[in-house]
């Protein structure tokens, strides 16, 4: 098993924690994991990206090589795409298609969504709209991170566990709200299978 | 084995503390942070049993560490690559006094300057310095090559160096703990004069120093870091320093053919190295940083074998590696890679919503309108991507504190008013002295020292003057009457920029200080006020 995940996002918007959850839910599954993040500068609402390397084998690189990730999840379209040159000519791109907006030449959003369209494999999905009717527009990131859950190939109870872990301090309904936003996302992303 | 997950700053961190560390000093800068913070949030920290603080600067954090292993305990300063040249008075010094406690000083390197303004490779300190030097492949050895690190400090009496770069500092990994050592005792130096460095005694020391030399380097083909890697194909020898050895062997997931050097300790460990030399029709050299070992290779004549690497174009001269580059040097296939499309569009770092920078900025604007461009001089911190869009308000940024000191300059060049723009961290770190080089010439400068109450760019440390500003100015010389705070929001506007413009106009020193907790602290404290209620 062996999975290479560029995350991509803007700075603030938490694309640690997405990274966080597949990284413990890797390392509970008893696999190498490699997590390199963003730090300093660019978290100023800059475009960040995390790299995220699971696999059965010992993992070298910290960083995945250009044209070998097997799945972009963008939390914001623009920065999905931004990370084109990482993926392998089959990979799949998973991103949401709510935009954010800070700073003033953002493209026209329709022109960045067509670009998503006409990728062979992608999934999209307007993330924030679903994570509003769960309860919580905090859970934007794990409806993303379930609809990229039929792509990395981990249990699903693999990521339960790392909720627990990573919400545990916060109480069982936040952990249930995440798990429920999870589920949600992988119903999306079956849409696109 | 149990890992846990860590960034490679935390593993360096959680290395020391299974050292033996009974105390560490840091000034926060990326990419080394996250090891200071660590080490804030353990339970060895908070116990008491293990010292941790945020210091004035790098050099302070140093100096208090080598006060450290004068009383016998082990100890460790952290900083990034930059801050080793304001701790370099220190640092030049600590190996010819020789240690007593073990000492270690960890140095992030920013190659590609994700968040620095150079990228000067810190490998060349520990040579300036003649001590050794580590590089870990991994966060694993970084953590491992902790008690090593502390052991041979003593038993080599000198200071040694960790050296990391960008990457390692901020890529998780699972680690396998060792065991937990006990602190030192503490004691005093055997020689009460180790420690005073009179010329009479710093010509003994320094021979001292020079003569372990040979030891020193012996170590580095000894010690059992620095590996070779047999391989049948010797129409290639490849070196790799550090974690270029990870984008080498990426590109050869079944195995290298090509004997394979990868050196994590310094000085070069010699025996190896000419191994590695007289067997390979060719070399290789792979390092993430300045070309330090093969410009050392290579020589002055450069007449020797035939040597690829960041001097000759086969790997780029700047910037960090990655697997790709390192492909391309050893011209593997590289697959066709994706274009990334048109529509994406550059979206630089800026100023939060609501910070009070901005307001600052707006004033300050507003009063240079009439003077022109060419005269706000400006530090390191947040408050410099004023520097781009919409804000466009500042016209340098050099160093640590030299916003107040150029702009001196510019005034004594003739450039009046010239302004000069500091956060209050940066103005502890490194503001203070310039400030009184103004004060004692009476230099017509207007020092705006913007006060958010924390080290904000690095995700809010402690910041040492807290409280202190306005009595650190006034001390220094200040003159009452051209020192004033003011609140830096929109309501306020017009009355700061009239403060500003005043100011401006006085021919000498004076302190504007504008006011306002950063927005992420205040949200971080509302939030845990709010979690604890």
């Amino acid at each position: 098993m062996k999975k290479d995940i560029v995350l991509g996002g803007v700075g603030g918007q938490g694309i640690l924690t997405i990274a966080a959850t597949i990284g413990t839910a890797a390392v509970g599954s008893g696999l190498f994991l490699k997590q390199s993040e963003v730090h300093g500068m660019s978290q100023r609402g800059g475009d960040v990206m995390s790299n995220l390397r699971l696999s059965s084998n010992e993992i070298y690189s910290d960083l995945i090589p250009e044209g070998k990730a097997d799945l972009i999840i963008g939390v914001e379209p623009m920065e999905a795409l931004r990370h084109l040159n990482m993926l392998k000519p089959d990979g799949w791109l998973i991103t949401n298609k709510k935009p954010f907006i800070n700073i003033p030449n953002y493209p026209e959003v329709e022109s960045v969504l067509i670009v998503v369209e006409k990728l062979n494999h992608h999934v999209s999905l307007d993330a924030d709209t679903i994570a509003k009717n769960l309860g919580s527009m905090k859970a934007a990131n794990m409806v993303m991170l379930g609809a990229a859950i039929p792509f990395i190939g981990l249990e699903f109870s693999a990521f339960e566990n790392a909720l627990k872990v990573i919400f545990g301090k916060k109480g069982q309904s936040i952990i249930d709200l995440n798990i429920k936003a999870l589920q949600a996302g992988i119903k999306e992303a079956e849409k696109f299978l | 084995m149990q890992k846990i997950v860590l960034l490679g700053d935390e593993a360096i961190a959680q290395g020391a503390i299974d050292a033996g560390v009974s105390a560490v000093y840091a000034y926060p800068g990326t990419p080394s942070t996250e090891i200071t913070e660590y080490v804030l949030r353990s339970k060895e920290h908070k116990s008491g049993e293990v010292v941790a603080t945020w210091t004035a600067n790098e050099k302070t954090a140093l100096e208090a560490a080598i006060g450290v292993s004068y009383a016998g305990k082990r100890t460790m300063a952290c900083m990034k690559h930059v801050g080793m040249n304001v701790a370099a008075d220190a640092f030049m010094n600590a190996p010819v006094t020789g240690v007593n406690g073990g000492l270690v000083i960890v140095s992030a390197d920013d190659p590609s300057m994700h968040s620095s303004q150079n990228e000067q490779d810190s490998r060349y300190y520990g040579k300036f310095a003649q001590i050794p030097v580590l590089e870990p492949v991994n966060q694993q050895q970084a953590y491992d090559m902790m008690p090593y690190a502390f052991e041979m400090s003593e038993r080599l009496n000198v200071p040694v160096l960790m050296r990391i770069t960008t990457r390692l500092a901020h890529s998780r990994a699972g680690i396998v703990l060792g065991e937990k050592n006990p602190q030192n005792e503490l004691s005093l130096p055997k020689n009460p004069r180790q420690f005073v460095l009179l010329p009479s005694i710093a010509r003994t020391q320094y021979d001292m120093l020079l003569n372990n030399m040979p030891n020193i380097e012996n170590e580095s083909d000894e010690a059992g870091f620095n590996k070779y890697y047999e391989g049948s194909d010797k129409s290639m020898g490849i070196i790799a320093t550090g974690i270029a050895y990870n984008y080498l062997m990426e590109n050869f997931p079944e195995g290298i053919d090509f004997p394979v050097l990868n050196i994590v300790q310094y000085p070069l460990p010699k025996k190896m190295l000419t191994k590695l030399y007289n067997e390979s029709d060719t070399i290789m050299v792979l390092e993430e940083g300045y070309p330090i070992v093969e410009e050392q290779l290579r020589g002055v004549m450069d007449n020797g074998k035939k040597i690829f690497g960041r001097l000759d174009g086969s790997l780029p001269r700047s910037g960090e590696l990655n697997p790709n580059l390192v492909a391309k040097a050893l011209k593997l296939e590289v697959p066709d890679i994706n274009t990334v499309p048109k529509v994406v569009t550059p979206r630089p770092p800026a100023l939060c919503a609501g910070c009070p920078h901005t307001d600052s900025y707006t004033a300050l604007n507003m009063v240079m309108e009439e003077f022109g461009d060419g005269r706000v001089f400006s530090d390191i911190g947040c408050y410099t991507l004023a520097a781009l869009e919409p804000l466009e308000a500042i016209n340098s940024c050099v160093d640590m504190g030299a916003s107040i000191t150029m702009a001196k300059g510019a005034a004594d060049a003739g450039l009046v008013p010239a302004v000069a723009v500091i956060g209050d961290s940066t103005f502890t770190h490194s503001g203070i002295t310039g400030l009184l080089d103004a004060v004692n010439c009476k230099s017509p400068i207007t020092v705006l020292i913007l006060d958010n109450g924390t080290t904000g760019m690095t995700g809010g440390q402690n910041s040492q003057a807290t409280g202190k500003i306005e009595d650190i100015c006034k001390g220094l010389g200040v003159e009452e009457e051209h020192l004033h705070v003011i609140n830096p929001i929109k309501k306020y506007h017009e009355e700061n920029v009239a403060v500003i413009k005043k100011e401006l106009e006085y021919n000498g020193v004076s302190v504007v200080i504008p006011r306002r907790e950063c927005v992420i602290t205040l949200g971080a404290r509302i939030r845990a006020a709010k979690a604890k209620s």
